[in-house]
């Protein structure tokens, strides 16, 4: 970042850094609950506090770290519940892919800093202004991306911590182990977003439950690759049936 | 869990590993090229297919009940996925948790 740092006395930098900061702004009620919860879900499935908080930091991405928390905890087997977590992250390759044109002419460790750094919140928003503000120099989309990322990963970390130090506090007349699967429900309700998200999700429940009886972890992964082709296929037809050839 | 505390860290790091690579894909090696239509379609509907297969069970099937159906938390989680769907992310957690609570309560 010291590129960035440096030519922060270039006030339009300055500015766009932090415009990206106060766009993310309004997520933060959504990343400072989610940690909240991951820290307290986490240290009520026995990991400690640096068990916790090195989970946040190394991977920094919610739903994948319930994701596997989840599977640990019911006993899946180790590779299924790595499997299950990365499948949970591969959107993150879309995002990659689509912030090449506004981004890819950093250097390459910035590169990897904001790779690091990518969180849904801040690539939605960051996203967004490029294609609102086509006029932006490139310096410009990288203090403002940035800005947006160094708002909510530090939240992060520190709800994480919150958490889990609190957590232990927490009496079981709570049902704080209904947590994680409110959180998951959390994100998913907007997803459904169009008929082929619809089909996918539905697809997902109704697999998940034929493949109950196998062991945990595998029936999640039948379903859920079941289920991403009947998304994408529904919306193939979809297109075709809406008059392209 | 049944973890040693060297699996648990070898885990984490795969899982940090591979998150990052995921992330870097693009943006750091794989510079220009793009990916081809059929896999961004397929791509756009992962977590949405994940995700749900990964909370049925534990919406069925709770661990804190024994495994037995509690319609207290179907109905919770139901409060919690209309809030989501039609309102916010955080509102459902609130109204999830919520429901529970009350719920709990009075029952």
């Amino acid at each position: 970042m010291s590129d960035t740092m440096l030519s922060f006395k270039d006030s339009s930098l300055r500015s766009a850094f932090w415009r990206g900061w106060w766009a993310c702004a309004p997520f933060i009620f959504a990343a400072v609950p989610f940690g909240l919860l991951f820290g307290v879900v986490a240290r009520n499935a026995g990991l400690d506090l640096l068990e916790t908080m090195g989970m946040s930091v190394l991977v920094i991405a919610g739903a994948a770290q319930f994701t596997a928390l989840s599977l640990l905890q019911d006993n899946a087997s180790v590779f299924l519940a790595l499997f299950a977590a990365l499948a949970v992250n591969l959107r993150m390759a879309m995002y990659s892919a689509a912030l090449v044109p506004h981004l890819g002419h950093a250097p390459m460790w910035q590169r990897a800093v904001m790779a690091y750094l990518m969180v849904d919140q801040a690539y939605a928003v960051a996203g967004r202004e490029y294609e609102l503000n086509p006029s932006m120099r490139p310096a410009e989309k990288v203090a403002y991306y940035f800005g947006a990322m160094l708002l909510i990963c530090p939240l992060w970390y520190v709800a994480t911590f919150t958490g889990a130090v609190l957590g232990q506090a927490i009496p079981p007349e709570w049902s704080l182990d209904f947590a994680a699967p409110i959180c998951f429900i959390a994100l998913i309700a907007p997803m459904l977003r169009s008929l082929p998200h619809i089909v996918a999700a539905f697809t997902s429940v109704v697999f998940a439950i034929l493949f109950a009886p196998l062991p945990s972890g595998v029936g999640l992964l039948f379903a859920a690759f079941i289920a991403m082709i009947a998304g994408a296929e529904t919306e193939r037809r979809l297109a075709r049936k809406a008059g392209q050839p | 869990m049944n973890m040693t505390p060297l699996e648990f860290w070898l885990f984490t790091a795969a899982l940090g590993i591979g998150t990052f690579l995921i992330r870097f894909s693009f943006l750091g090696f794989l510079g220009g090229r793009t990916l081809p239509e059929w896999a961004t379609r397929h791509l756009k509907y992962v977590g949405v297919a994940v995700l749900p297969a990964l909370v049925t069970p534990m919406l069925l099937w709770p661990q804190a009940t024994g495994g037995e159906i509690d319609p207290i938390r179907l109905i919770a989680a139901l409060a919690a996925f209309l809030v989501g769907w039609r309102i916010s992310v955080v509102g459902a957690i609130f109204a999830g948790m919520g429901t529970l609570w009350i719920l709990q309560a009075l029952l």
